[in-house]
């Protein structure tokens, strides 16, 4: 807690980060109390432009903009933060054994590794979907997002470990008798744990960004309101031409403070963790 | 840079030959480590008050402790420093045939047109210093071409042909990539690209420290050899005094952050007067002697806070009161030795300190 | 030489895997699912209404083989392998009776034309850009850049396309709203025909150079800052050597190596950005073809599609990594 808000206090890419972040899970929150129903449609009247009634006008299909936002806004998050903390597992739990066993575990690991890394996974993602169609909910996207997003970041996790692994401390708890097990949870955890905490909000950023392109051109269950299917709908309303411009220009706003925010936690929590950095930031102060 | 020229409080300097002018004067240098942290600043005081004068053709050693400063100094002397660390006084002079420069009052431009032709520098670290993608030939050229008058390219590869034979490395070296050479291999080629220009001044910093002992002999021998024969000085820093004792003719020591003792190398370890100087040698190991070395309690200070007073006290075994609020005077004491110690000197002991030389140490 | 031999098979083997991988990726997400795609696919044609009860015969004679009803799921993986390796995926639903690998090959040269030009140009920018602010750190206008890169990075590709399109296709009408080319004009080796492609191609590379630039930029930037710091630059630097050389031959030089394997690394998804952007321009590459599949439910396309996908990406990465020890000679000892 303390290290929160002493990067609020010193990192400005962190307070703004975290400003952003703060406009959206609020967004997000007040679909708890939204006085419409998410999944009707035509409950107010449609088209019309902002107004106080409507902060954000009303779409083509009777919903109110702004409320409608909030439950978009939620489920994309929601979204994002799921197949997050599932590929978390999978990175860890991977990244982890191939830098701690290292030897032949670790090669093997790590071809499949880049394996993942290279596969071109959109056009998985939409066969996945022409299999399914709309039987797919966004939790099976999700689960299949973690199961092929946790390349990258496994890399990442065993770079760390193996220099852990040449660490003094390490060597003292092998001969302490501590079991590879306990070493890897007590000792080298609290080490890796930033560096997951960093890697959830730019994999945060690729699904959602991911979710929101497939959404868009409709490759997902386009009734559970997201922001992609919020796009997605207001093109199928051709909302540009018919001038109804509040029903893309939210959205398209709302996703672009949320991309901007995360990814301004990533960078400043990276600096944060990276000690040459920390050094740096002493000399640029000098 | 800013530069805080203070009038001369070297007089006490000690020259071997008045006639003949040193190569690099050095004078009440100051280079401080100037921090700011969220608006709390702090000063790590390097390189303090340091005076030395080097002449032609002398082989010049620092020696000190780790974290004593002499890199910073060695930095400082060699126009190599980066924020924080500042010069905040005093003066490096070179006098190189044809060319004189101050270092920390020219232009920039001044320097770069001296390095290599007239002052080289061998490294610490010296695994790392060359460029790990390109062939050591290419270094010859980046570092030497513009110095040596070559009408072609050819030209320019004989004479650092020449140079590498001189120095016993056959020519393909110029065509391997760093990685491909063994450690005493890379420092050697090292060398001879610091010393294909015959600059007048080398800078060496700790150039033999992560060899092992045969190779590390080797080098040392390169060096003392290229030295002899295009003429240089060399200012050579090492931690490591029987180093100093085969190399240099004259010693520096350093301890956190200043000079504290000077002289020929063959008097100092004869007669070491600083009782710093004398733990270094002491601890030297030396053929049927076993009787056991004797550690000095204590660690080097923290240079952020400097004990006040000598900053050898805490850890001087004829520490006395004086040395506890007086900083002792670097102060001629022999032919060709300064030292600052009380103790060593008693009549630099100012008057009118109660109990001066009552001893404190434990 | 031997270890450069040594080399090039890790490679080789590298590829093989992700082809391998990748391929049995799409068979099991196509078979580990209660949904029949055969007969989905055969009422959706039946619903066509234009199609011949003989044509639809042979295109469930063909789903069936290529999805692999017959046998068991090990035997349908082998047969499913013994298509692919053919490359026959049969012929396509929506432009019955073409066969896919055709219209696969039509829309393939668009693609690789746009996504190679566009990587390119925001890899070479990209660094140079990113290792001049790295390098010249106070400088105002890279510092400037620097920000502009990292507002527009985290971007995904949809957003991107979608907002250059409405500016500069609707709001500020000076291109095209879609189409690789104009339209009256048929595809021949001309200038007109060439200046129409290379004007309908600016908006789509666009925003793929705009997207790609941003993380170049940064990974430069931030391992220029580490490299300065390196004993070979401040050596040379101490050498007198030219700065400008320094920064070109000491401090750039020694970064593309890294940025040589993120390009590697990332080609997966710059294909993925690539098709998406072509969706939005509505550019005739592969990305249009595959979201048209998708709507026009024409399962061999798509998984043609999806194939090609991983074989063409696995042959860039290996391209790149046969050309990476040409930027670092230590590869071949390693």
């Amino acid at each position: 807690m303390r290290v929160v808000f002493d990067l609020l206090r010193t990192n400005i890419e962190f307070a703004i980060g975290m400003f952003l972040l703060a406009i959206v899970v609020i967004v997000s929150a007040l679909s708890f109390v939204s006085p419409y129903e998410p999944d009707l449609i035509y409950v107010v009247f449609p088209d019309m432009p902002p107004s106080a009634e409507h902060i954000m006008g009303t779409t083509s299909r009777g919903q109110d903009t702004f409320w409608r936002l909030t439950f978009a806004m939620r489920n994309t998050l929601l979204f994002g933060l799921s197949v997050a903390i599932l590929s978390r597992i999978l990175s860890l739990l991977i990244g982890l054994v191939s830098g701690y066993l290292g030897g032949a575990v670790d090669r093997v690991l790590m071809s499949i590794n880049d394996t993942f890394v290279v596969i071109p996974l959109f056009p998985i993602l939409v066969l996945f979907y022409f299999v399914m169609r709309d039987s797919m909910s966004w939790v099976g996207l999700a689960i299949i997002m973690a199961c092929l997003g946790w390349a990258y970041d496994a890399r990442l996790i065993r770079s760390v470990t193996m220099s852990l692994r040449t660490r003094e401390f390490t060597q003292q708890s092998v001969f302490s008798g501590m079991t590879t097990r306990q070493i890897v949870s007590q000792e080298h955890l609290p080490y890796v744990m930033p560096i997951v905490f960093s890697t959830t909000m730019n994999n945060m950023n690729w699904s959602i960004g991911l979710e929101v392109t497939l959404s868009v051109l409709g490759f997902t269950n386009i009734n559970t309101p997201t922001i992609g299917t919020m796009i997605y709908w207001a093109n199928q309303h051709t909302a540009l031409v018919a001038g109804v411009w509040w029903w893309i220009l939210f959205p398209v706003l709302m996703v672009v403070i949320l991309f901007i925010g995360l990814f301004l936690l990533a960078v400043s929590m990276n600096e944060y963790i990276d000690p040459r950095s920390r050094l740096s930031r002493m000399k640029g102060a000098a | 840079m800013t530069t805080l020229t203070q009038p001369g409080a070297g007089a006490a300097m000690a020259t071997p030959d008045a006639s003949v002018r040193p190569v690099l004067s050095v004078e009440d240098l100051r280079a401080y480590y100037v921090l700011d942290l969220f608006g709390v600043k702090r000063e790590v005081r390097a390189v303090d008050d340091i005076s030395i004068r080097i002449m032609p053709n002398e082989i010049y050693g620092i020696a000190g402790e780790s974290s004593s400063g002499k890199t910073s100094l060695i930095k400082t002397i060699a126009g190599a420093i980066q924020p924080p660390l500042t010069v905040v006084g005093g003066k490096v002079h070179f006098d190189f045939r044809g060319k004189s420069i101050d270092l920390y009052s020219g232009a920039p431009a001044d320097l770069d047109a001296i390095r290599w032709r007239h002052l080289s520098y061998i490294m610490q670290g010296s695994m790392n210093v060359l460029n790990p993608v390109r062939r050591v030939r290419q270094a010859f050229i980046d570092f030497a071409a513009r110095h040596i008058a070559a009408p072609s390219r050819r030209a320019f590869e004989e004479v650092v042909v020449a140079h590498l034979d001189r120095l016993h490395l056959s020519p393909h070296v110029l065509d391997a990539y760093p990685h491909e050479l063994s450690g005493g291999m890379r420092q050697r080629v090292t060398i001879a690209l610091a010393t294909v220009c015959k600059p007048e001044f080398i800078i060496a910093d700790e150039p033999t420290t992560a060899l092992d002992v045969v190779v590390q002999k080797r080098v040392l021998a390169m060096i003392r050899e290229v030295q002899r024969e295009i003429g240089s000085s060399l200012l050579f820093v090492t931690h490591d005094m029987s180093v100093h004792a085969n190399l240099c003719d004259r010693l520096g020591i350093m301890y956190a952050g200043r000079l504290v003792e000077e002289g020929a190398t063959s008097d100092l370890f004869a007669s070491p007067k600083h009782p710093y100087t004398q733990h270094l040698i002491s601890s030297l190991p030396r053929i049927g002697d076993r009787t056991p070395r004797e550690g000095l309690k204590g660690t080097p200070p923290n240079l952020a806070d400097p004990p006040p007073g000598c900053r050898f006290h805490p850890r001087c075994p004829m520490a006395m009161e004086v040395c506890r609020t007086v900083v002792p005077p670097f102060v001629t004491a022999g032919k060709g030795r300064r030292v600052a110690c009380f103790a060593a000197e008693p009549e630099t002991i100012p008057d009118g300190i109660a109990n001066a030389t009552r001893s404190i140490a434990a | 030489m031997h270890g450069y031999g040594q080399y090039i098979l890790k490679r080789l083997g590298q590829f093989v895997l992700v082809v391998f991988v990748g391929i049995s990726i799409t068979f099991f997400v196509t078979h580990l699912t209660p949904i029949d795609p055969v007969e989905t696919t055969i009422s959706a044609a039946a619903a066509f209404g234009s199609t011949s009860p003989e044509a639809i015969a042979m295109l469930r004679e063909t789903l069936r083989e290529l999805y692999g009803t017959e046998g068991n799921v090990i035997q349908q993986y082998v047969t499913f392998w013994g298509r692919i390796l053919q490359g026959d995926f049969g012929p396509s639903l929506s432009a019955f009776p073409t066969p896919v690998s055709e219209l696969i090959a039509r829309a393939l040269p668009w693609t690789i034309g746009l996504l190679v030009t566009a990587t390119i140009i925001a890899w070479v920018l990209g660094n140079i850009l990113g290792g001049l602010a790295g390098y010249y750190r106070s400088n105002v206008l890279l510092k400037m850049s620097g920000v502009l890169a990292m507002g527009l990075h985290p971007i995904p590709y949809y957003i991107v396309a979608f907002v250059l399109l409405i500016l500069f296709a609707y709001v500020w009408p000076i291109f095209p709203l879609s189409g690789g080319y104009r339209m009256n004009l048929a595809p021949r080796w001309d200038a007109t025909f060439i200046l129409s492609v290379l004007y309908h191609s600016i908006l789509p590379a666009l925003s793929l150079i705009l997207v790609g630039l941003g993380s170049w930029f940064m990974g430069m930037r931030a391992l220029v800052s580490n490299i300065v710091t390196e004993d070979y630059v401040q050596y040379a630097e101490l050498g007198g050597v030219n700065r400008r050389r320094i920064l070109s031959r000491y401090v750039m030089r020694n970064a593309l190596v890294p940025q040589m394997t993120g390009l590697a690394m990332s080609l997966g998804a710059i294909f993925n950005g690539a098709i998406i952007t072509e969706e939005v321009f509505g550019y005739p590459g592969i990305g249009s073809l595959l979201v048209d599949a998708v709507h026009a439910g024409d399962y061999s396309l798509v998984l043609g599609i999806t194939t090609i996908s991983i074989v063409s990406v696995a042959a860039a990465v290996l391209i790149i990594d046969l050309a990476y020890p040409l930027l670092d000679p230590r590869v071949k000892v390693a």
